[in-house]
């Protein structure tokens, strides 16, 4: 890779034009995320790790609530000693993000003091606060199920009344919206609370083994610190549990490929006792592990398994035929985790040095201390949490439409969150006045315009980062959460100069080759497009995708690193997979033949 | 024959014998010792050569001409060194070092030889020296096809300690001649389908988690003489992943001729760009180097072939690997009084 000549900049934030035609749509998020010329000096780059597809209007509060959070953990909590918070900006739907870093020597002492009293206190008493951690989201999940589903009788509730309660029922639209706001706002924080510290501990263990053995695989590392019980794989075990339940319950034929979950669901209805036991066990299963969503939750059209069962169904007949052919289906949990410490010891014997061998001991230790937040938290936070708070938006959706307000349900997402409390009031007003709200003359127009350009912004390529290429890249958060390093930027700004080569270049995730058809999956509604022999081409995938995994032969993706949930279930199920190449679902297409080496990154297109 | 000063079967030796047998045959016992299959032989030990040398002593000085030799003289030394070569290649093995190669060489052989060629491979006491490699400096004979010419390469082996390039090291490194002897190696040749040499670390950045294999069809010599570009693989030691796979064209290959001896012939059009060697095969080798590494408890530069008949991996040599090991020193990381103090290395910026 050659070392771009140092004139090379990206495009100045300046540079970047609104897409014509959807301005107002642009205007429509908050004046803070807005580019001025003054950005121009700084060095951004297009977050498609974590927002791959232009974002509805409403979706962004994940941006604003995730950055106040991250940011204070950094600057404020943890005082980590280079670096601040992160800036957001947004263009075209697209999010540009900026970190802050701390270079004068000084002030990084004076934080380094800061740190030392806060972070160590938080490593050195880890198991205690991830226990209270794990009370605290618990309180919150209850908190936010707790909230009433906003309706608005015609009059107060007779009960209501007697109770002398004394507020009526619309000051409680607002009373659930605050809350639920407040609560996803809130969810961040628990989000960061654990979270950068996790991943620096995990990086000292990872730069250390890198320097060691400078040709290890970042999945090698990340297989010596990964959690056999991680709470990502509960929902696929539950899947498992559930099939083998189906055949010893004997209403496995019930599960048919060509039938909808709801059909499937139906038929067991009426297959008497046995049918409806095992209805009881998919709910046992659905609470709570059926709260995992197709995405990484930062999205509202990234459904829960709960919400949308055909994913979950579409892989139960696959799990049933393996238990019939006498497959146990358990997760080997003693052989998984005889085979991570095979690992770490073969590894330790290589070291050189005893002094090696005591500080490597030290490292893993602290990496593995802290590994099972790392890992666990996402099934609360961005899966858990944002299913409850994306409904709980849905819901408000379904009153207003139902008002008139909007054509359905799902457009109350093309409002922003302040533009939703403006449509709530709008109604509690309508509603206490007895007059009829503005908001049916007001919204209808507003959405369409803005689903038009969400259409628009998709269409058009975004940089991968804009303004001056900073020297190094050595903001442990931007490493850490984002991958970008140097050489990242030096592929992005070569990638600028023309990609001609049949080759798709992502993260090593998973070893092994193989080749095969390329099947670009874009949604969850397209899985059952999959075929056995398959290589899935997909734009990120999740550990709700995990049981198609059975299918097929290899996993590529445009988003992800090595320690992406992706990566982890293609190492679980021994599939070659490659991830974060940045474009594979638009440089393949569908059907065409694809070799994938999971070991070195490398996706090649062979016709 | 335990115990006997001229000749020793692999079996029966391991590295401490090095004085005796030479870096080569120790080694090779040490393999065989350690459960790894080697292709079968025996040593004609130092107590040969010192037999062979003192019959040549007797009738005319061999060594004190030798150490007579400045160090700079190139002419002088080339001179002496042909001298002493031709002296040492027309003189007839002494009667008891004759009678114990010709037994080991039936026994491994049979008498007639001829349908079991073996290769005749220079042993030097001082190869395995990690400050003064001899390795290169000393010669391999393949494909002897007979008793006769055994005999023969065996004193080529022995002619070949009075090289110029020997002979110049050692005189420029005053290391006295009477500590110098010579063992010669005799094992059953490997009509190799493949063979080639893998390190247990990678020669790029010294990483000891990588085993380095290359390897290209027919005998190692190819490969070892830098006559074929051979295939490249990198494995992780422990876990088994291909991390790279270079498929070169592989344009000749050296084969038996069918006089004795080898010859470099082309590649099958259709076998150029296939690769030489099966993940299999590849994973059988990481499995011997993992093993052998253990077993000496450093890194190792290893030779293997693959017989064309059998399939079965043979090692032919395995010797210390020398220069990343010179390097290593530091500790990449010590152990801190905090362990927490090593997350500063993430947190801290550029200390």
């Amino acid at each position: 890779m050659s070392t771009p000549a140092a004139s090379q900049r990206f495009p100045l934030p300046s540079s970047l034009r609104v897409v014509p035609g959807t301005e107002r749509a642009q205007a429509a998020y908050s004046y803070l995320t807005q580019f001025t010329e003054a950005d121009d000096s700084r060095f951004w780059f297009y977050n498609s790790m974590h927002f791959p597809e232009p974002m509805c209007a409403f979706d962004m509060v994940t941006a604003e609530a995730a950055y106040c959070a991250l940011g204070a953990a950094n600057t404020r909590v943890h005082s980590l000693p280079t670096t601040l918070g992160i800036d957001h900006r947004i263009i075209n739907g697209r999010v540009y993000i900026g970190g802050n870093a701390v270079t004068d020597p000084a002030e990084i002492a004076r934080r380094t003091a800061e740190f030392q009293q806060r972070a160590f206190y938080y490593y050195a008493n880890w198991e205690k606060l991830q226990a209270q951690w794990h009370e605290k989201m618990m309180t919150l999940i209850r908190d936010a199920q707790a909230l009433p589903k906003p309706e608005l009788p015609e009059f107060e509730p007779l009960a209501n009344v007697h109770a002398g309660r004394g507020v009526a029922s619309n000051h409680y639209l607002l009373d659930t919206f605050q809350k639920t706001l407040e609560g996803y706002f809130r969810m961040w924080h628990h989000h960061f609370e654990f979270l950068l510290l996790g991943y620096g501990a995990y990086l000292t263990f990872f730069a250390f083994c890198k320097k060691a053995f400078p040709e290890i695989t970042d999945q090698t590392i990340a297989r010596m610190v990964a959690g056999i019980e991680a709470e990502i794989f509960r929902p696929d075990d539950e899947l498992r549990r559930l099939a083998r339940r189906a055949v010893e319950l004997g209403v496995d034929a019930k599960f048919q490929t060509r039938l909808s979950a709801e059909e499937i669901i139906a038929a067991l209805q009426q297959s008497g006792v046995a049918g409806q036991a095992w209805l009881d066990e998919l709910e046992t299963s659905r609470n709570p592990w059926f709260n995992i969503n197709v995405g990484d939750g930062f999205y509202h059209y990234h459904r829960a398994w709960n919400d949308d069962l055909s994913m979950p169904f579409a892989c139960l007949p696959e799990y049933i035929k393996r238990v019939k052919s006498g497959e146990s289906l358990e997760r080997p949990i003693e052989r998984l985790r005889a085979e991570r410490q095979e690992l770490i010891e073969g590894y330790r014997e290589l070291l050189n040095t005893d002094e090696d061998r005591a500080a490597y001991d030290q490292m893993i230790t602290l990496a593995h201390r802290v590994f099972p937040y790392v890992e666990g938290h996402k099934f609360y936070c961005e899966h858990w949490y944002t299913n409850l708070f994306f409904n709980k938006i849905r819901e408000f959706g379904a009153l207003l439409a139902a008002q008139g307000f909007f054509p359905d349900t799902e457009a109350v997402f093309h409002l922003t969150h302040y533009e939703l409390e403006m449509a709530i009031i709008d109604l509690m007003s309508a509603w206490s006045n007895g007059s009829a709200p503005r908001g049916p003359a007001y919204w209808p127009g507003i959405v369409s315009e803005r689903r038009a350009a969400l259409k628009e912004w998709a269409a058009h390529v975004t940089p991968p980062a804009l303004g001056p290429v900073p020297d190094v890249i050595d903001d442990p958060a931007i490493v850490m959460l984002w991958g970008i390093t140097r050489e990242n930027l030096n592929a992005w700004l070569a990638a600028d100069s023309g990609a001609d080569s049949n080759e798709v270049r992502g993260f090593a995730a998973s070893s092994g080759v193989v080749e095969g058809p390329a099947r670009i999956v874009k949604s969850v509604k397209e899985i059952s497009r999959l075929q056995a022999g398959d290589i899935l081409v997909c734009q990120i995938t999740n550990p709700t995708w995990a049981p198609i995994f059975q299918t097929i032969v290899a996993a590529v993706s445009d988003i992800g690193g090595s320690m992406s949930h992706a990566a982890i279930v293609a190492r679980e199920y021994g599939l070659p997979a490659v991830v974060g190449t940045g474009n594979a679902t638009s440089r393949i297409k569908d059907g065409q033949r694809i070799r994938v080496d999971g070991g070195r990154g490398v996706v090649t297109i062979l016709g | 024959m335990a115990a006997s000063p001229v000749t020793a079967w692999f079996a029966d030796i391991g590295l401490e014998d090095r004085p005796h047998v030479g870096g080569k045959g120790g080694s090779l016992g040490e393999l065989q010792r350690a459960g790894i299959a080697v292709p079968p032989g025996f040593v004609v030990k130092t107590g040969a050569f010192e037999r062979f040398i003192a019959a040549l002593e007797r009738k005319a000085p061999l060594r004190s001409r030798i150490e007579a030799l400045g160090g700079d003289d190139l002419s002088a030394t080339a001179a002496r060194c042909d001298e002493m070569r031709a002296r040492i290649e027309a003189e007839p093995l002494p009667a008891e070092v004759l009678d114990e190669l010709t037994s080991a060489y039936s026994a491994l052989c049979g008498l007639s030889g001829g349908q079991s060629p073996v290769a005749v491979r220079s042993s030097a006491t001082t190869e395995d020296a990690a400050d003064a490699s001899f390795a290169g400096l000393q010669d391999t004979y393949l494909w002897v096809t007979d008793l006769n010419q055994t005999v023969q390469r065996v004193r080529s082996c022995w002619a070949s300690l009075y090289s110029v390039e020997s002979v110049t090291y050692r005189r420029r490194r005053g290391l006295p001649e009477q500590a110098v002897a010579m063992a010669v190696v005799v094992q059953k040749m490997v009509d190799a389908r493949t063979a080639g040499v893998m390190f247990t670390r990678s020669p790029l950045t010294g990483d000891r988690s990588v085993v380095t294999v290359e390897g290209s069809w027919g005998l190692g010599s190819a490969v070892v003489g830098g006559e074929v570009t051979p295939d490249r693989w990198v494995l992780a030691k422990i876990t088994g992943d291909i991390s790279v796979r270079t498929v070169s064209e592989k344009v000749i290959q050296h084969v038996p001729a069918p006089g004795g001896g080898t010859q470099s012939v082309a590649v099958a059009d259709e076998l150029r760009r296939t690769a030489c060697l099966s993940d299999e095969e590849l994973q059988a080798l990481r499995t011997i180097a993992r093993k052998v590494e253990r077993h000496y408890g450093r890194p190792q530069d290893i030779e293997w072939a693959v017989d064309r008949q059998t399939n079965e991996i043979l090692l032919l040599q395995s010797r210390p690997e020398t220069v990343w090991s010179a390097k290593e020193s530091a500790p990449v990381a010590r152990p801190a009084a905090d362990p927490l103090l090593h997350v500063m290395s993430i947190f801290g910026g550029k200390q």
